[in-house]
């Protein structure tokens, strides 16, 4: 992306929610008011995770995987 | 942006608490977060031994690290699920971080306990394979503390996945889940272990920055059967919300634990008795666990 901005402008415009991703520049992460450059690169690493999730206390006993309440 | 503690500059903004921190103030936050959660709810004794499980993700390994910090005897728990090159790598993340910070570490396999690896039990009940992937997890999780005499099973489930999963149990109105979803789970049974989820009060942005800032190499990439999943889609809606009013999430879960959850708990009462094949504790004559393995084995 060329030209000086904003990493929240960068986000917006990658519509990317910024709690989503920590911005990492170098061996830094920066906040969404820091100026980024021509020159900057920038790793946005996504932190959400799922799938398998073990709740919801489920397993307590072990019984049916969750979402699926019709099974035994 | 400034930390709010020492005015430095600021390494991560934390909206819903209308707050920035610098790295070290940063951790400290976190710490506390994790030492409120426990004390709060009185997870673990200070002498205890506690087996965490670690997937190589990012949440479980922060909450490994911490718990080793605060001085708490550990051993982690890898369930090797058999998926391809993701397990092969996450284990690898799990074995590396033991290794750094010399605490023990267990592996368990899901291809070995039911008879095929996750992929394969995905094929066997024609399930999404988080599904199959969930029952194995939570069965060996509290076999493995039992065997080895250890009372209490710690996992990094944080606010995300606690909201995500509160959201899917009030969608269907899963009343027997909503009484059952608790930051720490009790012992009900002699063959149960308690459940804690230390992590409870901190959100994936969070545990992230925590593993990001204490250089704890876990592993990015999502499980690939993760795309698509209930889980993910609720998450994505908590996400927009949040966005739209920071607390969202916060105040979905808290409010509900504070005062919703107990309405729940009282309306459920199963009786639990033990697995007529293996013995683990289940409400039925045979575990759902055992079904499965038997359903591998017939199929295979």
């Amino acid at each position: 992306m060329p030209g000086e901005r904003r990493v929240k402008d960068v986000l917006r415009e990658l519509d990317i929610l910024p709690e989503t991703v920590l911005v990492i520049r170098g061996d830094e992460l920066i906040t969404p008011d820091q100026v980024v450059r021509d020159a900057d690169i920038i790793e946005l690493r996504p932190v959400m995770s799922g799938g398998s999730q073990i709740a919801p206390g489920a397993g307590h006993p072990p019984t049916a995987p969750a979402l699926r309440p019709s099974l035994p | 942006m400034k930390c709010r503690k020492c005015g430095g500059t600021a390494v991560l903004e934390l909206r819903r608490h209308n707050a920035a921190f610098c790295a070290p103030d940063f951790l400290d936050f976190f710490r506390n977060q994790v030492r409120e959660a426990i004390r709060k709810h009185r997870m673990l004794e200070p002498e205890e031994q506690v087996l965490v499980a670690v997937s190589g993700g990012k949440d479980s390994l922060a909450l490994w690290d911490v718990l080793i910090d605060e001085g708490y005897r550990t051993t982690g728990l890898y369930l090797d699920l058999g998926i391809f090159d993701y397990s092969v790598d996450s284990r690898r993340k799990c074995e590396t971080f033991a290794a750094r910070r010399n605490v023990p570490l267990m592996v368990a396999s899901v291809a070995e306990e039911v008879g095929a690896p996750v992929p394969v039990i995905k094929n066997v009940t024609r399930r999404p394979p988080c599904s199959g992937c969930g029952l194995s997890k939570r069965y060996l999780m509290n076999r493995v503390a039992l065997d080895h005499g250890l009372g209490v099973v710690a996992t990094g489930h944080n606010l995300d996945d606690e909201a995500a999963t509160l959201f899917g149990s009030i969608t269907h109105w899963q009343t027997d889940a909503l009484a059952r979803q608790s930051p720490a789970l009790p012992s009900t049974h002699a063959k149960l272990a308690r459940r804690v989820k230390p992590l409870y009060r901190l959100s994936e942005l969070e545990t992230s920055a925590y593993a990001f800032l204490r250089r704890i190499d876990y592993i990015v990439e999502e499980c690939p059967f993760a795309k698509g999943a209930t889980s993910i889609a609720h998450k994505e809606i908590l996400n927009r919300m949040e966005d739209a009013s920071p607390g969202a999430k916060h105040n979905f879960l808290f409010g509900f634990l504070e005062k919703a959850r107990a309405a729940f708990e009282r309306a459920e009462a199963v009786p639990l008795r033990e697995c007529v094949r293996c013995g683990q504790v289940t409400t039925g004559t045979v575990c759902a666990f055992c079904k499965l393995a038997d359903q591998v084995k017939r199929t295979l």
